[in-house]
C-alpha cells in the first residue's frame, strides 16, 4: 500500500503544480496517471506546440512547460503510479481513502485531488465489425512486450511516431512487419520516415499506402485481415494487427465514484477550495467545472494552489498555518535540498 | 461590429441547427459550435491534432486549403468522406454565410 498525504489523480501540468504547492506546506505527494510518462496532454497530444499564456513565459513549448514544472517540484520527491487508471475509490472508517488502480496498486491518503484533464486517455480504435471480437485475439492496440509478437505475422496501421518506431523496432523481432497508412507522407520524425523508407527499399518490411484495414477474419484468433487500397482489396494472413491511431480521453471510472458530474466535468465549490461533493475529494484543472470555468493551465495552477491550502486544514485541522513566501522562507526539499535568497552584502564605504 | 453570418449544421442524431456566428472574433467552426453547446469535443484545443470537430461540408463554399497538419490528422481519423474537414480549422468568414455541414460520427 502506497501512502501519502495528497493522493493526485492526473499528472498533467495542474497535478504536478499541486506537488510544489503542496510541498511548501510539507505535505507529500504521490500521482497516478494512465499514460507512461508525467504530462497528459502537454506530453500526449501536444509537446512541440508553442503555450503563449503562460505567465512571464512569453512562449514555452508544452513539453518544455512539463520539463520545468518535473525540475521545480524535484525537491518534494513525488511518487508516481504510471500507465495505471484510477478505477475504485472507498473511504476507510478513519476519514483515508484507498484508490486502486486498473492494476490492482493500492494508494492509501487522507485527501485525494483529482487532476485529470479530460480524462484517461484510450487508444482510438478503427470502426471495424470484427474489432472487439479479436481484441486480445490478434488485435492489439499497445505493444507492452515486443518479444510478444516474436516470429508473428505483423501488421500495424496509423502515420503517426508509434506506427513508424513500432514497425521499425518490430522489424527486428517478428516474422514479418506491413505497414498499412492512408497517404505516403508520414507525421512522425524525419528520422523514423527515414528509416523505414530503407527497411522498405530492402524489402525488410511491407508497405501498403492510400490504403486502409476494411476487414478482419478468423474463428478464434484473428487470422486474416483485408486491406483495402484504392478500391481494390488485398487479403494478408496475419497473426496481429497493431492499430495506432493515437489516444482519446475519456472520464472514464472516475465518473462512477459518486461525484457530482455536469457535462462530462466534476462539479466543486470554487467560491472556497475546488472541493467536490465528497469532503476530501477536490477536483482541479480541466476536469471540473463550476460557473465560468476557464479550460487554462494557469487557471488550473490556482486552483491547485487553493486546493493545498484547504488539504492542509484537512490533514491538520489544529494547526494555525500562515502563507508563506518563496523569498522568503525558500524551499525546503524532502530531499534535504534547500533553496534561499542570497543574503545581501553590507559593505561600508571608507 | 461585423454582422454575423449563419452556419447551418446537421447534428449526430440528424437535428439540423442554424447557429449564427461573429466574423470578427477569430472563431472556427468547432468553437461556434461549442458555444452553441453542440456535442463537439475539440479536444487538442483547436491545433488538428485530434479529428474530434470533424465535419462533412455539404454546401459548395469555397474554403480554404487544408494545411499539412490538417491533411494528416484526416489520414489517421476515421469516417472521412471526400467533404471531410477539421471545423477547427475553418476560420468563420463573412464568405461562409449559409455554410452547410454535418458533424462526423464521434467513435
Amino acid at each position: 500500500m502506497i501512502k501519502t498525504d495528497i493522493l493526485i489523480i492526473g499528472a498533467g501540468p495542474t497535478g504536478l503544480f499541486a506537488v510544489f504547492e503542496a510541498g511548501l506546506l510539507k505535505l507529500k505527494c504521490h500521482l497516478i496517471d494512465s499514460l507512461p510518462m508525467a504530462g497528459g496532454q502537454c506530453a500526449e497530444i501536444y509537446p512541440k506546440k508553442p503555450i503563449y499564456d503562460i505567465p512571464s513565459h512569453p512562449e514555452i513549448m508544452a513539453g518544455d512547460l512539463i520539463k520545468n514544472l518535473e525540475q521545480q517540484i524535484a525537491p518534494f520527491q513525488p511518487g508516481y503510479t504510471l500507465g495505471e487508471s484510477a478505477v475504485s475509490i472507498e473511504k476507510t472508517e478513519d476519514e483515508q481513502f484507498i484508490v486502486t488502480t486498473d492494476q490492482g496498486t493500492q494508494h492509501q491518503a487522507p485527501v485525494v485531488a483529482i487532476a485529470g484533464g479530460l480524462g484517461t486517455f484510450e487508444p482510438r480504435k478503427p470502426p471495424l465489425e470484427n474489432l472487439k471480437k479479436f481484441e486480445n485475439q490478434g488485435v492489439n492496440y499497445i505493444v507492452k512486450d515486443p518479444e510478444f509478437f516474436r516470429d508473428k505475422k505483423v501488421v500495424i496501421a496509423g502515420g503517426g511516431d508509434s506506427a513508424l518506431d513500432w514497425t521499425i523496432f518490430l522489424e527486428n523481432v517478428a516474422e514479418s512487419v506491413t505497414l498499412v497508412h492512408r497517404r505516403n507522407e508520414f507525421r512522425g520524425a524525419l528520422d523514423s520516415v527515414e528509416k523505414v523508407q530503407v527497411l522498405k527499399n530492402e524489402k525488410r518490411i511491407k508497405l501498403i499506402t492510400h490504403a486502409e484495414v476494411t476487414a478482419l477474419k478468423g474463428s478464434e484468433k484473428l487470422e486474416q485481415l483485408t486491406v483495402t487500397q484504392q478500391g481494390t482489396t488485398i487479403d494478408l494472413k496475419c497473426d496481429h494487427f497493431i492499430p495506432l491511431f493515437g489516444l482519446t480521453p475519456k472520464l472514464g471510472p472516475i465518473a462512477k465514484w459518486g461525484l457530482k458530474i455536469e457535462k462530462n466535468a466534476i462539479v466543486v465549490d470554487n467560491s472556497l477550495d475546488y472541493q467536490t461533493n465528497i469532503p476530501g475529494i477536490y477536483a482541479i484543472g480541466d476536469v471540473n467545472t463550476y460557473p465560468g470555468k476557464l479550460k487554462l493551465i494557469l487557471c488550473g495552477f490556482h486552483e491547485a494552489t487553493l486546493m493545498c491550502q484547504s488539504a492542509f486544514k484537512r490533514i491538520y485541522p489544529d494547526k494555525r498555518n500562515v502563507l508563506k513566501y518563496t523569498t522568503v522562507s525558500g524551499i525546503n526539499g524532502f530531499d534535504g535540498s534547500q533553496k534561499q535568497a542570497a543574503k545581501s552584502t553590507i559593505k561600508s564605504i571608507e | 461590429m461585423s454582422e454575423d453570418i449563419r452556419i447551418f449544421l446537421t447534428d449526430r442524431r440528424g437535428v439540423r441547427h442554424q447557429l449564427l456566428a461573429p466574423t470578427d472574433m477569430q472563431m472556427n467552426l468547432m468553437e461556434v459550435c461549442k458555444a452553441h453547446e453542440l456535442p463537439v469535443e475539440g479536444t487538442c484545443g483547436g491545433m488538428a491534432l485530434c479529428a474530434s470537430c470533424q465535419c462533412y461540408v455539404n454546401s459548395k463554399h469555397l474554403l480554404s486549403e487544408p494545411s499539412d497538419d490538417e491533411e494528416a490528422m484526416l489520414a489517421e481519423a476515421f469516417h472521412v468522406k471526400e467533404n471531410s474537414r477539421l471545423s477547427c480549422q475553418i476560420l468563420m468568414t463573412p464568405e461562409l454565410e449559409g455554410l452547410e455541414v454535418t458533424l462526423a460520427p464521434n467513435d
